[in-house]
């Protein structure tokens, strides 16, 4: 009985969805406000709806009914309690549940903050809106029915993939759904101006903030994807360029792009157009995400599977592109440059060249990922495109933009003179060149990470020079040094908040860097007692042990880690054998550190206990990626809060 | 589904690779470095060097040998190449069509640097002459009032 | 592109979805083998049964090599039967079937082979030499080797008792080399 209602509750949000879509439609060309009004309801009856069908769904894991395929495919009686709510999203059908929920409830919030300070935009933004939960909705009615019916009913059920089994899994997939679904309401009001023709500046101030958010989301997720890469698949990386990997990273990229370019649109009533196409290009690409992972035309580590669902997207994507491309064409004229620069010197350029190079990384990475398939229909020769490949191609691009990341926030708007320039950037060069020489000087052999070290050193040297400057503008003027700091903070946070997000960036770069350049790995098969050293390090293998855990059976590798002073840690990697699973699955064990990781994976063992062989890597400042995120937060969330300066 | 768990891991009780004796002592890391380059075969997207599969636990055993043996790391590559074919290269070959996907990013940022430049000569060449220079308390005014914009 | 011209601007999207859209023709876990019409390389393997497994002393003899584990389920015990169905019918005709058990362990893999009856013979491959040597990237994968000792057909996938017919058919119907 339950999963029909799921599935009746699905199928009438669809049609509402359909109606508002419609009615939103009309009533902003018709401007009838009752119609509009409609639709809010109806957008309201789709969220409603939706929640329940999240809620069935949930009830029907907690109380494992194995009559409904989705829940017996993924959970067993064996599931854990948390996993067998995470499980909701833990294969293809229950991910678009979760994608329509969040699109429906990012709707809800677009009524309510834009209702009345969006007047002519907001009833087609609200179709939009509503066209895209239906075109989830549509999917998961006609091509991933998460509802079906299995018979005969099992005993019990073939239990969640393990690797799912983690903490990460409850915030990876929130996190980077909320960012990919959360740049549908700039995307809609980008739509909605099209449309109307009111492709002015005001869209762009209206979806600002929520541009930043998505922007977030989609960062932290990406940042959590690899802490969960890096602690649970258990092969040392936290980021390995698959294609899934690549296709959340792509909208994330031209979304940094549109974040910087919108500023000089706000400033001085340029880029329209290429504002309005970088946000259909960001959103494109998030559905070009959602059809990588789950259409099966790139083999990938994550794809969900393959079948019909990938047609549905690929025609979705080509409806949205086509559609975005055609309402451009319509409206070339009002969009048509009207730029006016007064010196190729000033931060206009900075950010003009930033964005080149966020989109020639995302060409890049697109190219990459997509050229085995024009390799084999061009040719039919298979070829792979993977990390060597990337991280050889991406590294220039990316080391410029740090670069540009310390040029663009401090030269000025417009013009920059010769002495200005001087004044804000002859110090941070030498700290940097400084900082270059002392590296070397401290036995950095890698060129690049020089570079790299040298490129954040002159970036965060930038960002201190503004602040202490500024600081003391205001001490002059009798603050004391704290508050005076803060309520610079606070007074320009949307400044600031940038700045705290560029060093966050700056902490990732330096983790990056610091993992690429001195991580150590060795192999080795250690009897009982024997010992192991690497990179200051040494293990000693003390034994296996087997036990029996809920839903797997487990081995269990004691290693005692011991440092240069004598400290000693136990690690415990261990092999999880599940009854679903044919092979068994890594669980990694390993101390972090702030410097170094100790990082510990278990391979072959004799079953006796007497030797195993271990994957033994020492880690350097991968900590900083994950402290990274933190600081990205802070910053996100000094950029988006309301704006103090008129008030003070 | 077969294909994800095929991916994921395999590694199971079979006699370690690493256990045979070289004839000579290899250095670990540029096993790492050639495995590194070297795609593993049962998985989607991690190489020999990462993935803790049994076939790249034994794949990374022959690299060991191989180079053991006197190999150079490209020979090394060459044997799984004639193998398995470009196939099994992360990094495809840059020559022939393959090369393609090595000048794309090159051809995007000329591409774009050029759009940026032809946008700015003709944008910049729009505007009036330039004003009369400030002197600089006028312009460390200008600055901090431009600072408390955002 | 001004005015008219601009109208084509959506059909530059044209060709990158065709692209994803051809896509969908192509299957990413199929890949050819670039040893076909190659001399297949030699190993000596040491079968379950203790006797040793030589591939060189098998020239002038059709040969169909299948990799397989005990792990691989279901194709691999699809698969066995028609892989014994095949020895037993053509072993008098100089064919010979080899199986070689990879990335397994030792109990499972004899265990298989007395699961499955089967009485062509079968030899693990300890350090994934052989597999390599024939690009093998999963199981089970059959390579067919002709008189010649030149590898003819591979075959990804579970065999069957056609495939088998109709491959070994052909390779026994070219002559033989001269001695």
């Amino acid at each position: 009985m339950i999963p029909e209602a799921g599935t009746g509750a699905l199928l009438v949000a669809l049609v509402l969805a359909l109606y508002g879509a419609a009615a939103a439609a009309v009533g902003g060309r018709r401007g009838r406000s009752a119609l509009v009004e409609s639709a809010q309801h109806a957008a309201l009856g789709v969220f409603a709806l939706i929640t329940a069908a999240v809620v069935l769904l949930i009830y029907a894991f907690l109380t494992f009914d194995f009559s409904v395929r989705y829940v017996a495919n993924n959970t067993n009686l064996g599931t854990p309690f948390y996993y067998r709510i995470t499980a909701l999203w833990g294969a293809l059908e229950g991910s678009i549940v979760l994608w329509s929920w969040m699109v429906s409830i990012y709707t809800l919030i677009v009524i309510l903050r834009h209702r009345t300070s969006a007047r002519e935009l907001y009833p087609w933004a609200l179709s939009v809106m509503l066209s895209v939960v239906a075109f989830f909705l549509l999917v998961m009615t006609v091509a991933a029915p998460v509802f079906a019916r299995l018979t005969p009913i099992p005993a019990d059920g073939r239990g969640l993939n393990p690797l799912l089994e983690d903490s990460g899994m409850i915030t990876h997939p929130v996190a980077l759904y909320l960012g990919f679904t959360g740049f549908t309401v700039p995307f809609a009001f980008a739509v909605a101006a099209l449309i109307t023709g009111r492709v002015g500046d005001f869209w762009i101030t209206t979806t600002r903030r929520w541009t930043i958010v998505a922007w977030y989301f989609l960062s932290l997720g990406l940042l959590i994807g690899g802490w969960w890469s890096y602690h649970v698949l258990g092969w040392g990386g936290y980021w390995a360029w698959d294609p899934v990997e690549n296709a959340a990273f792509m909208p994330w990229l031209t979304g940094t792009a549109l974040l910087h370019s919108v500023m000089i649109q706000e400033r001085r009533r340029m880029l329209r157009l290429w504002n309005i196409a970088l946000v259909m290009l960001t959103f494109s690409l998030t559905l070009f995400g959602t059809f990588l992972t789950r259409s099966g035309v790139i083999a990938s580590v994550h794809a969900f599977s393959q079948g019909s669902i990938g047609v549905f997207f690929l025609t979705f994507l080509a409806l949205v592109v086509l559609a975005g491309l055609g309402l451009i064409a319509w409206r070339w004229d009002a969009l048509g440059a009207q730029g006016e620069l007064d010196s190729v010197v000033s931060r206009e350029s900075a950010f003009l060249l930033n964005n080149v190079l966020l989109i020639a990384a995302t060409f890049t990475v697109f190219f990459g990922t997509v050229f085995p398939l024009l390799s084999e229909a061009v040719r039919d020769v298979k070829v792979s495109v993977g990390a060597p490949f990337f991280n050889q191609v991406n590294v220039p691009l990316f080391l410029s933009l740090i670069f540009l990341m310390g040029v663009g926030p401090l030269i000025a708007w417009r013009r920059a003179s010769v002495e200005s320039l001087k004044r804000n950037f002859l110090g941070p060069v030498l700290v940097g060149l400084g900082a270059a020489v002392v590296f070397r000087l401290l036995g950095v052999g890698s060129m690049l990470a020089i570079v790299a070290l040298a490129l954040t050193v002159f970036v965060a040297t930038t960002i201190g020079v503004d602040l202490v400057r500024a600081t003391r503008v205001r001490r002059a003027m009798g603050e004391r040094a704290l508050p005076a700091l803060g309520g610079l903070l606070l007074r320009h946070n949307r400044r600031y908040g940038g700045f705290v997000v560029h060093l966050a960036i700056l902490v990732v770069v330096v983790g990056v860097t610091g993992s690429q350049a001195w991580s150590v790995h060795t192999e080795t098969t250690l009897k009982r007692g024997e010992q192991a050293e690497l990179g200051g390090y040494t293990i000693r293998f003390d034994g296996l042990r087997e036990s029996q855990e809920s839903n797997h059976g487990k081995v269990t590798g004691t290693f005692t880690v011991v440092n240069g002073s004598g400290a000693g840690t136990v690690l415990e990697p261990a092999k999880k054998f599940y009854p679903q699973e044919q092979s068994p699955i890594a669980y990694v064990d390993y101390r972090l550190g702030l410097m170094n990781d100790i990082y510990l994976v278990l391979g072959d063992f004799a079953r006796d206990g007497t030797s195993a062989t271990v994957k033994f890597q020492v880690n350097r400042m991968v900590s900083w990626i994950w402290i990274g995120g933190l600081v990205l937060t802070l910053g996100t969330l000094l950029a988006i809060l309301p704006e103090r300066r008129k008030a003070a | 589904m077969t294909a994800l768990l095929l991916a994921l891991l395999l590694a199971l009780g079979a006699a370690p690779a690493a256990a045979q004796a070289p004839s000579r002592p290899v250095d670990e890391q540029q096993v790492y470095e050639v495995a590194s380059e070297l795609r593993c075969v049962v998985c989607q997207n991690l190489s020999v060097a990462d993935s803790p599969s049994e076939m790249a636990n034994q794949m990374r055993g022959i690299v060991r040998e191989r180079l053991a043996s006197g190999e150079t790391p490209a020979q090394v590559r060459q044997y799984f190449v004639t193998r398995y074919g470009d196939w099994i290269l992360l990094a495809p070959p840059r020559h022939g069509f393959t090369l393609l996907v090595w000048l794309a990013p090159l051809a995007a940022v000329l591409v774009g640097v050029v759009v940026v430049a032809l946008l700015l000569r003709r944008w910049t060449g729009r505007r009036r002459p330039a004003p009369p220079p400030v002197d600089a308390a006028m312009s460390e005014r200008i600055r901090r009032e431009m600072e408390q914009e955002p | 592109m001004r005015r008219r011209w601009r109208w084509l601007l959506p059909l530059t999207a044209v060709p990158v979805l065709a692209l994803l859209a051809y896509g969908f023709r192509l299957n990413p876990h199929e890949i050819p083998s670039p040893l076909l019409g190659r001399p297949a390389a030699p190993f000596t393997l040491t079968s379950y049964d203790g006797a040793p497994v030589e591939l060189a002393a098998l020239r002038g003899r059709v040969v169909v090599l299948n990799f397989w584990a005990s792990w691989c389920y279901p194709a691999c015990y699809e698969e066995a039967p028609a892989l014994e169905r095949g020895w037993r019918a053509y072993r008098d005709r100089g064919v010979v079937v080899l199986g070689v058990d990879i990335q397994d362990k030792d109990e499972a893999g004899r265990k298989f082979i007395q699961d499955f009856s089967l009485t062509f013979p079968n030899a693990p491959d300890p350090h994934g030499k052989v597999s390599v040597d024939y690009g093998v990237y999963g199981v089970p994968e059959t390579f067919f080797i002709d008189r010649q000792g030149a590898i003819r057909v591979k075959h990804v996938s579970a065999l069957t008792d056609q495939i088998f017919r109709e491959t070994v058919e052909t390779l026994l119907a070219e002559p033989a080399p001269a001695r």
